[in-house]
């Protein structure tokens, strides 16, 4: 067939996909142009994909190889698009993906809750006993600045502050804890080597800051204050750990995969997590600023919802996975 | 196993389910840089006039200017290549765009992961492990291309509206095999670059096909051209 006659032949159905899929604005405005039937995409799509490979198994000119080149691609596009944009709304992912995540990588949270808790204790009982082992994890001018900041002679807690800077702490707890934990993430994909660094450096941390506050008797206003947020912020971090951790050993031991593609799956799975630790941290700052800062509660009150809030973060993680976990493994 | 004709290209070829090859060029770590610099710059413009605008409004200010910072750090290319068909405005700048390794339009989740990574692309100073990974990978991926399954292509330039010499497209006669007719549209476009008499010589070549010489070859070789080209003869 000559490339005339194959572009005559055709040329109406090319002309109507590219006016639909927006590769071409229609020549004329007029209103009566032939409306486009949904149901027929996928016929369309393969007569187009027939006529690519006989324009060029025919080699007909480069220009209209180019041009159903184009097509070709376009539709292949929007039947191709994975619209997953939907997939983590709401309760859903709340009640079911979150959960099934966190049940599909239990093995890396309690490596990262390790990697966490056991330097964090070490230098607990280290700053406790020693008086000077503060210093070795930070600066003697920080040290001055979060003694004040805990100082029970103070009236605001957290930082020195009025009630109208929660809002700036709000935005500083988002910017500093969320940035840490997608680091934290990140750096997972160094064979997670950038994971262990972070989980024990923030374990040797915060471990220190307790310590050291307990040992200068400072714990009526530092856990109260910490209680509440603490138990999102914390497990939150364990979390970021954990996906950052299961990158990184998936690219050791990739199992049956090829390793790039062991990691994309990883990385894919581990996302799920992220997402979950994400709106942790955000629920984490809204209470540091606006809830944990206040000086007018009473403490016990204080220590009362910070407690309801760890039982309601831990058994909401561990029994919501462990149903999601039990349900697949029945199904 | 060798692969016989793998060539040193940075075209990615697709097949998709229908049989269809699909092609693209990857985009090399040159325009990346610079539209990354683009965007920060756009980045730091709008967070000066950020800063300027909430600074009237004392701490209450800095703490959403502090969000702001947070959002533009992190989630400034997920949002323009998931619902800008993987372009930031760097990206457009420099005609190039993420997509998934199967060239289709790039999902919410591959973005973020792509972009999260970009802190370990950044290590140990100035993205130096993703030039490194670019440079080391086939299809210039960094590390956060590597595991969220993407990549950057070049965006084919729009229906080229280059000036075509202004003659009647004529059918060839004969059957052309593809590089007769690269060749032939190659002269066609290029016909303000090339001298006239060279472009004459040229056309005088193919004397004995076109039965004409001089002026005549150069018209009748050019509307072979346009019609290749798909011209209309207005």
């Amino acid at each position: 067939m000559k490339q005339q006659t194959f572009e005559k032949n055709h040329c109406a159905t090319w002309e109507l996909l590219e006016t639909e899929f927006g590769e071409s604005t229609p020549k004329s405005k007029n209103e009566d142009k032939p409306q486009f039937d949904k149901s027929r995409f996928a016929p369309l799509y393969r007569e187009t994909c027939h006529h690519l490979a006989q324009a060029k198994h025919r080699s007909y000119s480069p220009h209209l190889v180019d041009r159903l080149n184009r097509l070709v691609l376009v539709m292949h596009n929007t039947l191709y698009s994975n619209n997953s944009r939907f997939r983590y709304q709401g309760l859903r992912f709340l009640i079911q993906d979150f959960p099934q995540a966190l049940y599909d990588n239990r093995r890396y949270i309690g490596i990262s809750a390790a990697l966490f808790l056991l330097p964090g204790l070490f230098m607990f009982i280290a700053c406790l006993t020693n008086d000077s082992m503060i210093y070795t994890m930070m600066e003697p001018v920080q040290v001055r600045q979060f003694e004040a900041m805990y100082d029970p002679a103070n009236s605001a807690l957290g930082r020195e502050r009025q009630s109208d800077t929660d809002l700036a702490m709000f935005g500083y707890y988002i910017q500093n804890n969320i940035g840490i934990s997608f680091r934290t993430f990140a750096s997972g994909i160094a064979f997670g080597l950038g994971s262990i660094f972070f989980m024990v450096f923030n374990g040797l941390n915060i471990g220190a800051v307790f310590g050291h506050i307990t040992r200068i008797g400072f714990e009526e206003t530092f856990y109260p204050f910490v209680v509440g947020h603490g138990s999102f912020e914390l497990t939150a971090i364990v979390f970021s750990g954990a996906a950052g951790l299961k990158m990184g050993f998936t690219l050791l031991a990739p199992g049956s995969y090829r390793r790039l593609t062991a990691l994309r799956l990883a990385a894919n799975d581990a996302i799920r997590i992220i997402y979950g630790s994400t709106l942790m941290l955000l629920i984490a700052a809204f209470l540091e600023a606006f809830w944990s800062s206040s000086s007018t509660l009473p403490v016990a009150v204080k220590y009362g919802v910070g407690a309801l809030l760890w039982v309601l973060v831990l058994g909401w993680c561990t029994l919501a996975a462990r149903k999601v976990g039990r349900r697949r493994l029945g199904s | 196993m060798a692969v016989p004709h793998q060539q040193i290209d940075t075209t990615w070829k697709v097949e998709t389910p229908e049989g269809i090859d699909l092609h693209a060029e990857v985009a090399g770590p040159v325009p990346r840089a610079l539209a990354y610099i683009t965007d920060l710059l756009i980045r730091g413009v709008i967070m000066l006039v950020l800063a300027i605008a909430l600074g009237l409004l004392g701490y209450a200010g800095q703490g959403i200017l502090m969000i702001c910072a947070f959002l533009l750090e992190w989630f400034y290319p997920v949002v323009f290549e998931v619902f800008r068909q993987g372009q930031t405005p760097g990206k457009r700048q420099y005609g190039i765009a993420v997509v998934n390794d199967d060239l289709t339009p790039v999902m919410p989740g591959t973005s973020f992961i792509r972009n999260l990574l970009r802190t370990a692309d950044f290590l140990p100073f100035f993205y130096m492990a993703g030039l490194v990974s670019m440079l080391t990978t086939k299809q210039f991926r960094r590390l956060g291309d590597l595991a969220a399954g993407t990549l950057v292509i070049h965006v084919p330039p729009k229906q080229d509206t280059e000036q075509l010499p202004k003659v009647c497209p004529t059918a060839p006669t004969i059957p052309l095999n593809s590089n007769d007719q690269t060749a032939i549209i190659d002269f066609t476009r290029r016909h303000e670059q090339l001298s006239t008499p060279r472009q004459q010589e040229l056309a005088n070549i193919l004397e004995p096909l076109l039965k004409d010489k001089d002026e005549n070859a150069v018209t009748k070789l050019r509307s072979l051209g346009v019609w290749l080209l798909g011209g209309s003869g207005k």
